[in-house]
Protein backbone atom coordinates (compact mmCIF):
# COMPACT_ATOMS: atom_id res chain seq x y z
CA UNK A 1 0.00 0.00 0.00
CA UNK A 2 1.34 3.09 -0.90
CA UNK A 3 1.72 5.97 1.52
CA UNK A 4 -1.16 8.73 2.26
CA UNK A 5 1.09 11.76 1.83
CA UNK A 6 2.17 10.59 -1.68
CA UNK A 7 -1.11 10.49 -2.85
CA UNK A 8 -2.45 13.17 -1.64
CA UNK A 9 0.71 14.99 -4.06
CA UNK A 10 -0.35 12.86 -6.61
CA UNK A 11 -4.43 14.30 -6.13
CA UNK A 12 -2.33 17.90 -6.15
CA UNK A 13 -0.79 17.20 -9.45
CA UNK A 14 -3.87 16.48 -11.02
CA UNK A 15 -5.17 19.60 -9.87
CA UNK A 16 -2.59 21.29 -10.73
CA UNK A 17 -2.60 19.64 -14.24
CA UNK A 18 -5.72 19.75 -14.95
CA UNK A 19 -6.83 23.42 -14.31
CA UNK A 20 -9.87 22.40 -13.03
CA UNK A 21 -11.61 23.80 -9.61
CA UNK A 22 -10.47 21.66 -7.05
CA UNK A 23 -13.62 19.72 -6.50
CA UNK A 24 -13.50 18.77 -10.23
CA UNK A 25 -10.23 17.59 -10.18
CA UNK A 26 -10.90 15.22 -7.14
CA UNK A 27 -14.02 13.73 -9.18
CA UNK A 28 -11.98 12.70 -12.16
CA UNK A 29 -9.56 11.23 -9.50
CA UNK A 30 -11.92 9.27 -7.51
CA UNK A 31 -13.40 8.03 -11.02
CA UNK A 32 -9.92 7.10 -11.87
CA UNK A 33 -9.95 5.10 -9.13
CA UNK A 34 -13.45 3.41 -9.32
CA UNK A 35 -12.48 2.48 -13.09
CA UNK A 36 -9.76 0.01 -11.41
CA UNK A 37 -12.71 -1.56 -9.43
CA UNK A 38 -13.50 -4.92 -10.98
CA UNK A 39 -16.82 -6.53 -11.07
CA UNK A 40 -16.29 -9.38 -8.91
CA UNK A 41 -18.58 -11.88 -11.09
CA UNK A 42 -17.12 -10.86 -14.48
CA UNK A 43 -13.70 -9.14 -13.58
CA UNK A 44 -13.43 -7.70 -17.19
CA UNK A 45 -15.69 -5.53 -16.12
CA UNK A 46 -15.16 -2.16 -14.24
CA UNK A 47 -18.18 -1.17 -11.85
CA UNK A 48 -18.14 1.89 -14.23
CA UNK A 49 -18.44 -0.02 -17.20
CA UNK A 50 -21.21 -1.59 -15.71
CA UNK A 51 -23.22 1.54 -15.34
CA UNK A 52 -23.95 0.82 -11.48
CA UNK A 53 -21.65 4.12 -10.26
CA UNK A 54 -24.46 6.88 -9.92
CA UNK A 55 -22.63 9.99 -8.88
CA UNK A 56 -19.53 10.70 -6.95
CA UNK A 57 -20.06 13.76 -4.82
CA UNK A 58 -17.00 15.76 -3.05
CA UNK A 59 -18.54 17.16 -0.05
CA UNK A 60 -15.64 19.54 0.76
CA UNK A 61 -14.57 19.97 4.69
CA UNK A 62 -16.39 22.53 6.46
CA UNK A 63 -13.09 22.56 9.54
CA UNK A 64 -10.17 23.77 8.30
CA UNK A 65 -7.48 21.39 7.85
CA UNK A 66 -10.33 18.32 7.55
CA UNK A 67 -10.36 16.06 4.78
CA UNK A 68 -12.50 15.83 2.36
CA UNK A 69 -15.81 13.53 2.38
CA UNK A 70 -16.32 11.17 -0.83
CA UNK A 71 -19.41 9.61 -1.42
CA UNK A 72 -20.14 7.17 -3.94
CA UNK A 73 -23.78 6.62 -4.93
CA UNK A 74 -24.39 2.80 -6.65
CA UNK A 75 -27.40 1.12 -7.77
CA UNK A 76 -28.04 -2.49 -7.27
CA UNK A 77 -27.75 -4.61 -10.65
CA UNK A 78 -30.36 -7.06 -9.58
CA UNK A 79 -32.38 -6.84 -6.02
CA UNK A 80 -30.76 -9.67 -4.68
CA UNK A 81 -27.04 -9.30 -6.61
CA UNK A 82 -24.51 -11.13 -3.56
CA UNK A 83 -21.74 -9.21 -5.47
CA UNK A 84 -23.05 -5.92 -3.82
CA UNK A 85 -21.59 -6.15 -0.68
CA UNK A 86 -18.38 -7.02 -2.05
CA UNK A 87 -18.64 -4.17 -4.68
CA UNK A 88 -18.99 -1.70 -1.52
CA UNK A 89 -15.96 -2.92 0.07
CA UNK A 90 -13.80 -2.97 -2.96
CA UNK A 91 -14.49 0.47 -3.39
CA UNK A 92 -13.77 1.42 0.42
CA UNK A 93 -10.63 -0.48 0.08
CA UNK A 94 -9.31 1.06 -3.04
CA UNK A 95 -10.12 4.58 -2.04
CA UNK A 96 -8.73 3.89 1.72
CA UNK A 97 -5.49 2.47 -0.62
CA UNK A 98 -5.30 6.05 -2.36
CA UNK A 99 -5.14 8.72 1.11
CA UNK A 100 -9.05 8.89 1.38
CA UNK A 101 -10.15 8.57 4.40
CA UNK A 102 -13.87 9.92 4.71
CA UNK A 103 -15.60 7.71 2.90
CA UNK A 104 -19.46 7.46 2.14
CA UNK A 105 -21.20 4.56 -0.13
CA UNK A 106 -24.72 5.29 -0.65
CA UNK A 107 -26.83 2.62 -2.33
CA UNK A 108 -30.05 4.19 -4.50
CA UNK A 109 -32.89 1.56 -5.98
CA UNK A 110 -34.35 4.32 -7.48
CA UNK A 111 -34.04 4.68 -11.24
CA UNK A 112 -33.82 1.00 -11.31
CA UNK A 113 -30.80 0.29 -12.68
CA UNK A 114 -30.81 -0.90 -16.38
CA UNK A 115 -28.06 -2.80 -19.06
CA UNK A 116 -28.36 0.30 -21.39
CA UNK A 117 -26.09 2.16 -18.93
CA UNK A 118 -23.51 -0.59 -19.58
CA UNK A 119 -20.47 1.10 -21.88
CA UNK A 120 -19.83 0.37 -25.07
CA UNK A 121 -16.40 -0.51 -24.47
CA UNK A 122 -17.69 -2.51 -21.46
CA UNK A 123 -19.50 -4.50 -23.72
CA UNK A 124 -17.05 -5.02 -25.98
CA UNK A 125 -14.93 -6.41 -23.20
CA UNK A 126 -17.99 -8.77 -22.32
CA UNK A 127 -17.60 -10.43 -25.97
CA UNK A 128 -14.22 -10.85 -25.74
CA UNK A 129 -14.36 -12.58 -22.22
CA UNK A 130 -17.03 -14.88 -24.50
CA UNK A 131 -20.65 -13.83 -22.90
CA UNK A 132 -22.78 -12.15 -24.85
CA UNK A 133 -23.69 -8.72 -24.68
CA UNK A 134 -27.25 -7.53 -23.35
CA UNK A 135 -29.00 -5.55 -26.12
CA UNK A 136 -30.87 -2.20 -25.68
CA UNK A 137 -34.09 -2.24 -24.29
CA UNK A 138 -35.79 -0.30 -27.40
CA UNK A 139 -34.48 -3.60 -29.35
CA UNK A 140 -38.21 -5.19 -28.97
CA UNK A 141 -36.49 -8.33 -31.92
CA UNK A 142 -36.56 -11.68 -30.34
CA UNK A 143 -33.60 -12.44 -32.31
CA UNK A 144 -30.98 -14.40 -30.21
CA UNK A 145 -27.52 -13.12 -29.19
CA UNK A 146 -24.29 -13.88 -31.64
CA UNK A 147 -22.54 -16.50 -30.11
CA UNK A 148 -19.44 -14.93 -28.30
CA UNK A 149 -16.82 -18.03 -29.95
CA UNK A 150 -18.08 -18.41 -33.22
CA UNK A 151 -20.16 -15.24 -34.03
CA UNK A 152 -22.66 -17.37 -35.55
CA UNK A 153 -26.50 -15.98 -34.98
CA UNK A 154 -28.19 -19.27 -35.02
CA UNK A 155 -28.17 -19.60 -31.10
CA UNK A 156 -31.02 -20.93 -29.03
CA UNK A 157 -32.15 -20.54 -25.26
CA UNK A 158 -31.00 -23.28 -22.77
CA UNK A 159 -32.03 -21.50 -20.03
CA UNK A 160 -33.55 -18.14 -18.79
CA UNK A 161 -31.42 -18.22 -15.64
CA UNK A 162 -28.11 -18.72 -15.86
CA UNK A 163 -24.47 -18.76 -13.48
CA UNK A 164 -25.56 -15.90 -11.98
CA UNK A 165 -29.13 -13.53 -11.55
CA UNK A 166 -28.25 -11.26 -14.19
CA UNK A 167 -27.08 -13.99 -17.21
CA UNK A 168 -28.96 -16.56 -19.45
CA UNK A 169 -27.69 -19.80 -20.70
CA UNK A 170 -27.74 -20.12 -24.46
CA UNK A 171 -26.04 -22.42 -26.53
CA UNK A 172 -24.84 -22.06 -29.97
CA UNK A 173 -26.41 -24.66 -33.05
CA UNK A 174 -23.05 -23.80 -35.36
CA UNK A 175 -20.13 -24.32 -32.80
CA UNK A 176 -22.23 -26.15 -30.11
CA UNK A 177 -20.83 -24.41 -27.70
CA UNK A 178 -22.61 -23.13 -24.43
CA UNK A 179 -22.54 -19.81 -23.59
CA UNK A 180 -23.57 -17.08 -20.82
CA UNK A 181 -25.90 -14.56 -22.45
CA UNK A 182 -25.77 -11.07 -20.30
CA UNK A 183 -29.78 -10.51 -20.14
CA UNK A 184 -31.16 -7.11 -21.09
CA UNK A 185 -32.74 -5.97 -17.90
CA UNK B 1 -40.16 -5.64 19.59
CA UNK B 2 -41.27 -2.27 19.31
CA UNK B 3 -43.87 0.36 19.21
CA UNK B 4 -45.43 3.07 17.57
CA UNK B 5 -47.61 5.66 18.55
CA UNK B 6 -48.20 7.14 15.43
CA UNK B 7 -50.98 5.31 13.99
CA UNK B 8 -50.16 6.08 10.24
CA UNK B 9 -46.47 5.36 10.37
CA UNK B 10 -47.75 2.13 12.39
CA UNK B 11 -49.47 0.69 9.21
CA UNK B 12 -46.98 1.40 6.95
CA UNK B 13 -44.67 -0.18 8.85
CA UNK B 14 -47.52 -3.34 8.64
CA UNK B 15 -47.68 -3.01 5.33
CA UNK B 16 -44.04 -2.89 4.33
CA UNK B 17 -43.40 -6.01 6.42
CA UNK B 18 -46.30 -7.52 4.82
CA UNK B 19 -44.63 -7.44 1.42
CA UNK B 20 -41.34 -8.13 3.33
CA UNK B 21 -42.47 -11.39 5.03
CA UNK B 22 -44.46 -12.96 2.05
CA UNK B 23 -41.45 -12.74 -0.01
CA UNK B 24 -39.09 -13.96 3.09
CA UNK B 25 -41.25 -16.93 3.60
CA UNK B 26 -41.28 -18.10 -0.16
CA UNK B 27 -37.46 -17.78 -0.23
CA UNK B 28 -37.17 -20.20 2.63
CA UNK B 29 -39.38 -22.60 0.98
CA UNK B 30 -37.62 -22.41 -2.12
CA UNK B 31 -34.50 -22.78 -1.02
CA UNK B 32 -34.89 -25.98 0.39
CA UNK B 33 -34.85 -26.68 -3.64
CA UNK B 34 -31.12 -26.14 -3.59
CA UNK B 35 -29.31 -28.98 -5.06
CA UNK B 36 -32.35 -30.94 -5.28
CA UNK B 37 -33.84 -29.78 -8.50
CA UNK B 38 -34.91 -31.58 -11.41
CA UNK B 39 -32.25 -30.75 -13.67
CA UNK B 40 -29.29 -28.82 -12.83
CA UNK B 41 -30.81 -25.55 -14.80
CA UNK B 42 -33.88 -25.80 -12.91
CA UNK B 43 -32.61 -26.27 -9.90
CA UNK B 44 -30.19 -23.00 -10.91
CA UNK B 45 -33.44 -21.12 -11.54
CA UNK B 46 -35.54 -21.70 -8.82
CA UNK B 47 -32.52 -20.62 -6.98
CA UNK B 48 -32.27 -17.41 -8.83
CA UNK B 49 -36.05 -16.66 -8.86
CA UNK B 50 -35.34 -17.04 -5.13
CA UNK B 51 -32.06 -14.95 -4.47
CA UNK B 52 -34.76 -12.37 -6.57
CA UNK B 53 -36.80 -12.84 -3.91
CA UNK B 54 -34.62 -12.52 -0.42
CA UNK B 55 -32.96 -8.97 -2.30
CA UNK B 56 -36.21 -7.89 -2.72
CA UNK B 57 -37.63 -8.50 0.44
CA UNK B 58 -34.27 -7.26 2.45
CA UNK B 59 -34.88 -3.67 0.85
CA UNK B 60 -38.33 -4.10 2.50
CA UNK B 61 -37.13 -4.67 5.51
CA UNK B 62 -34.74 -2.37 5.53
CA UNK B 63 -37.13 0.12 5.09
CA UNK B 64 -39.51 -1.50 7.90
CA UNK B 65 -36.27 -1.26 10.19
CA UNK B 66 -35.70 2.63 9.22
CA UNK B 67 -39.43 3.86 10.15
CA UNK B 68 -39.32 2.07 13.15
CA UNK B 69 -36.17 3.60 14.34
CA UNK B 70 -36.99 6.74 12.90
CA UNK B 71 -40.75 6.54 14.67
CA UNK B 72 -39.70 5.07 18.03
CA UNK B 73 -37.25 6.39 20.57
CA UNK B 74 -36.18 3.13 22.02
CA UNK B 75 -32.78 2.03 22.64
CA UNK B 76 -32.78 -0.84 20.41
CA UNK B 77 -31.97 -0.45 17.65
CA UNK B 78 -34.00 -2.73 15.18
CA UNK B 79 -32.37 -4.36 11.36
CA UNK B 80 -33.72 -6.25 9.05
CA UNK B 81 -32.25 -8.79 10.32
CA UNK B 82 -33.68 -8.38 13.86
CA UNK B 83 -37.49 -8.23 11.59
CA UNK B 84 -36.48 -11.69 10.24
CA UNK B 85 -35.33 -13.22 12.89
CA UNK B 86 -36.47 -12.09 15.94
CA UNK B 87 -40.55 -11.69 15.33
CA UNK B 88 -42.61 -14.29 16.21
CA UNK B 89 -45.26 -16.67 14.02
CA UNK B 90 -48.16 -14.10 14.78
CA UNK B 91 -46.39 -10.95 13.76
CA UNK B 92 -45.50 -12.68 10.21
CA UNK B 93 -48.14 -10.82 7.95
CA UNK B 94 -47.04 -12.86 5.11
CA UNK B 95 -49.75 -14.48 2.26
CA UNK B 96 -50.75 -18.16 3.53
CA UNK B 97 -50.05 -19.29 0.06
CA UNK B 98 -46.16 -18.99 0.37
CA UNK B 99 -45.94 -20.89 3.58
CA UNK B 100 -47.66 -23.79 2.04
CA UNK B 101 -45.51 -26.56 1.69
CA UNK B 102 -43.13 -27.55 -1.47
CA UNK B 103 -44.78 -30.38 -2.41
CA UNK B 104 -43.71 -32.25 -5.83
CA UNK B 105 -42.22 -29.70 -8.32
CA UNK B 106 -45.52 -29.36 -10.24
CA UNK B 107 -46.90 -27.85 -6.55
CA UNK B 108 -43.64 -25.78 -6.02
CA UNK B 109 -44.16 -24.57 -9.52
CA UNK B 110 -48.17 -23.69 -8.76
CA UNK B 111 -47.05 -21.46 -5.97
CA UNK B 112 -44.34 -19.77 -7.92
CA UNK B 113 -47.11 -19.03 -10.79
CA UNK B 114 -49.87 -17.75 -8.87
CA UNK B 115 -47.44 -15.45 -6.35
CA UNK B 116 -45.26 -14.29 -8.93
CA UNK B 117 -48.53 -12.73 -11.11
CA UNK B 118 -49.73 -11.52 -7.90
CA UNK B 119 -46.47 -9.45 -7.34
CA UNK B 120 -46.65 -8.60 -11.09
CA UNK B 121 -49.89 -6.57 -10.85
CA UNK B 122 -49.27 -5.37 -7.46
CA UNK B 123 -45.73 -3.82 -8.41
CA UNK B 124 -46.80 -2.50 -11.42
CA UNK B 125 -49.51 -0.37 -9.83
CA UNK B 126 -46.85 -0.01 -6.70
CA UNK B 127 -44.34 1.75 -8.54
CA UNK B 128 -46.33 4.69 -8.93
CA UNK B 129 -46.82 5.21 -5.06
CA UNK B 130 -46.88 8.22 -3.15
CA UNK B 131 -44.15 6.62 -1.10
CA UNK B 132 -40.73 6.70 -2.99
CA UNK B 133 -39.21 4.33 -1.65
CA UNK B 134 -41.86 1.82 -1.65
CA UNK B 135 -42.37 2.91 -5.46
CA UNK B 136 -38.44 2.63 -5.91
CA UNK B 137 -38.37 -1.04 -4.52
CA UNK B 138 -41.51 -1.74 -6.85
CA UNK B 139 -40.15 -0.56 -9.97
CA UNK B 140 -37.05 -2.34 -10.00
CA UNK B 141 -38.70 -5.75 -8.57
CA UNK B 142 -40.73 -5.73 -11.28
CA UNK B 143 -37.66 -6.00 -13.63
CA UNK B 144 -36.95 -9.21 -11.98
CA UNK B 145 -40.43 -10.37 -11.91
CA UNK B 146 -41.00 -10.26 -14.93
CA UNK B 147 -38.91 -13.00 -15.55
CA UNK B 148 -40.30 -15.16 -12.81
CA UNK B 149 -43.66 -14.86 -14.30
CA UNK B 150 -42.71 -15.82 -17.53
CA UNK B 151 -40.43 -18.73 -16.07
CA UNK B 152 -43.50 -20.25 -14.07
CA UNK B 153 -45.54 -19.92 -16.78
CA UNK B 154 -43.90 -21.82 -19.12
CA UNK B 155 -43.30 -24.62 -16.76
CA UNK B 156 -47.12 -24.41 -15.59
CA UNK B 157 -47.72 -24.78 -19.76
CA UNK B 158 -45.18 -27.79 -19.51
CA UNK B 159 -46.37 -29.77 -17.41
CA UNK B 160 -49.78 -28.99 -17.83
CA UNK B 161 -49.96 -30.49 -21.10
CA UNK B 162 -47.05 -33.09 -20.81
CA UNK B 163 -47.28 -36.61 -19.77
CA UNK B 164 -50.49 -37.80 -17.94
CA UNK B 165 -49.14 -37.55 -14.92
CA UNK B 166 -47.76 -34.65 -15.09
CA UNK B 167 -50.89 -33.43 -16.10
CA UNK B 168 -52.68 -35.27 -13.00
CA UNK B 169 -49.64 -33.59 -10.98
CA UNK B 170 -50.51 -30.24 -12.09
CA UNK B 171 -54.00 -30.52 -11.19
CA UNK B 172 -54.02 -31.94 -7.62
CA UNK B 173 -51.34 -28.87 -7.26
CA UNK B 174 -53.81 -26.22 -8.31
CA UNK B 175 -56.54 -28.17 -6.20
CA UNK B 176 -54.70 -27.96 -3.04
CA UNK B 177 -53.19 -24.28 -3.72
CA UNK B 178 -56.41 -22.75 -4.85
CA UNK B 179 -57.99 -22.15 -1.69
CA UNK B 180 -55.03 -20.05 -0.51
CA UNK B 181 -55.86 -17.74 -3.27
CA UNK B 182 -58.67 -15.26 -2.20
CA UNK B 183 -56.92 -13.93 0.72
CA UNK B 184 -54.45 -12.12 -1.79
CA UNK B 185 -57.29 -9.96 -2.99
CA UNK B 186 -58.80 -9.29 0.50
CA UNK B 187 -57.25 -6.10 1.98
CA UNK B 188 -56.27 -5.96 5.40
CA UNK B 189 -56.63 -2.68 7.48
CA UNK B 190 -53.32 -1.83 6.88
CA UNK B 191 -53.55 -1.65 3.23
CA UNK B 192 -56.80 -0.04 3.16
CA UNK B 193 -54.94 2.68 5.09
CA UNK B 194 -52.84 3.19 2.91
CA UNK B 195 -54.47 3.22 0.32
CA UNK B 196 -56.39 6.39 1.31
CA UNK B 197 -53.15 7.43 1.35
CA UNK B 198 -52.22 6.96 -2.54
CA UNK B 199 -49.41 4.12 -0.75
CA UNK B 200 -50.94 1.18 -1.71
CA UNK B 201 -52.48 0.10 -4.94
CA UNK B 202 -56.03 -1.70 -4.24
CA UNK B 203 -55.92 -5.01 -4.41
CA UNK B 204 -59.30 -6.05 -5.20
CA UNK B 205 -58.97 -4.25 -8.28
CA UNK B 206 -56.27 -6.81 -9.22
CA UNK B 207 -58.01 -9.70 -9.10
CA UNK B 208 -59.47 -9.77 -12.43
CA UNK B 209 -56.47 -9.29 -14.18
CA UNK B 210 -55.10 -12.14 -11.88
CA UNK B 211 -57.94 -14.54 -13.14
CA UNK B 212 -57.24 -13.96 -16.79
CA UNK B 213 -53.89 -14.44 -17.01
CA UNK B 214 -53.81 -17.42 -14.61
CA UNK B 215 -56.80 -19.25 -16.52
CA UNK B 216 -54.74 -18.21 -20.26
CA UNK B 217 -51.74 -19.95 -19.17
CA UNK B 218 -54.07 -22.89 -17.83
CA UNK B 219 -56.38 -23.16 -20.65
CA UNK B 220 -53.09 -23.25 -23.20
CA UNK B 221 -51.76 -25.93 -20.59
CA UNK B 222 -55.25 -28.04 -21.08
CA UNK B 223 -55.81 -27.53 -17.14
CA UNK B 224 -59.75 -27.31 -16.44
CA UNK B 225 -60.25 -24.94 -13.47
CA UNK B 226 -60.26 -26.20 -9.98
CA UNK B 227 -63.96 -25.34 -8.91
CA UNK B 228 -65.86 -26.44 -11.79
CA UNK B 229 -67.79 -24.43 -14.15
CA UNK B 230 -65.35 -21.27 -14.45
CA UNK B 231 -62.86 -19.30 -12.09
CA UNK B 232 -64.81 -17.38 -10.21
CA UNK B 233 -67.27 -19.70 -8.59
CA UNK B 234 -67.57 -19.18 -4.92
CA UNK B 235 -64.77 -21.89 -3.91
CA UNK B 236 -64.24 -21.52 -0.14
CA UNK B 237 -61.02 -19.45 0.58
CA UNK B 238 -58.86 -19.03 3.61
CA UNK B 239 -57.85 -16.02 4.95
CA UNK B 240 -55.79 -14.38 7.75
CA UNK B 241 -51.98 -14.82 7.21
CA UNK B 242 -52.24 -10.43 6.37
CA UNK B 243 -53.06 -10.11 10.37
CA UNK B 244 -50.83 -13.12 11.83
CA UNK B 245 -53.39 -16.04 11.58
CA UNK B 246 -51.45 -18.87 9.73
CA UNK B 247 -51.90 -22.21 9.08
CA UNK B 248 -49.76 -24.85 11.19
CA UNK B 249 -47.13 -24.83 8.89
CA UNK B 250 -45.29 -21.35 9.28
CA UNK B 251 -44.06 -22.53 12.74
CA UNK B 252 -42.12 -24.79 11.38
CA UNK B 253 -40.69 -22.54 8.91
CA UNK B 254 -39.49 -20.26 11.20
CA UNK B 255 -38.14 -22.61 13.82
CA UNK B 256 -35.84 -23.61 10.57
CA UNK B 257 -35.35 -19.93 10.20
CA UNK B 258 -34.93 -18.33 13.16
CA UNK B 259 -33.09 -21.34 15.13
CA UNK B 260 -29.68 -20.09 15.01
CA UNK B 261 -30.49 -16.22 15.95
CA UNK B 262 -32.59 -17.24 18.68
CA UNK B 263 -30.28 -19.97 19.91
CA UNK B 264 -27.00 -18.15 19.44
CA UNK B 265 -28.17 -14.22 19.37
CA UNK B 266 -26.91 -12.04 17.76
CA UNK B 267 -24.62 -14.81 16.06
CA UNK B 268 -22.54 -13.67 12.14
CA UNK B 269 -19.81 -14.93 10.14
Amino acid sequence: MQSRESEIITNSKILETSKVPPVEGFKEAVFSLLQQVPDPEIPVLSILDLGIVRDVKIIPSTLGGGEEEVEIVITPTYSGCPAMDMISMDIRLKLIEHGYKNIKITSVLSPAWTTDWMTEDGKRKLVEYGIASPKMQSDLSDTPPICPQCKSPDTKLLSQFGSTACKALYQCNDCKEPFDYFKCH
Amino acid sequence: MYSIINQLTNQLVNYTLYLADSNLILTQRNAAWCGHGPILEQDIAITNITLDLIGQSRNFYQYAAQLINQSTNQLTVVTEDSLAYLRTEREFKNLLLVEQENGDWAQTIVRQFFYSVYQYLLYEKMQHSKDEQLAGIAAKSLKEVTYHVKWSSEWVVRLGDGTAESHERMQHAIAELWPYTGEMFLPADYETAMLAEGIAPDVSLLKEEWLKKVSDVFSEATISSPIGGGWEGAAFMHSGGKNGIHTEKLGYILSDLQYLQRTYTGAEW
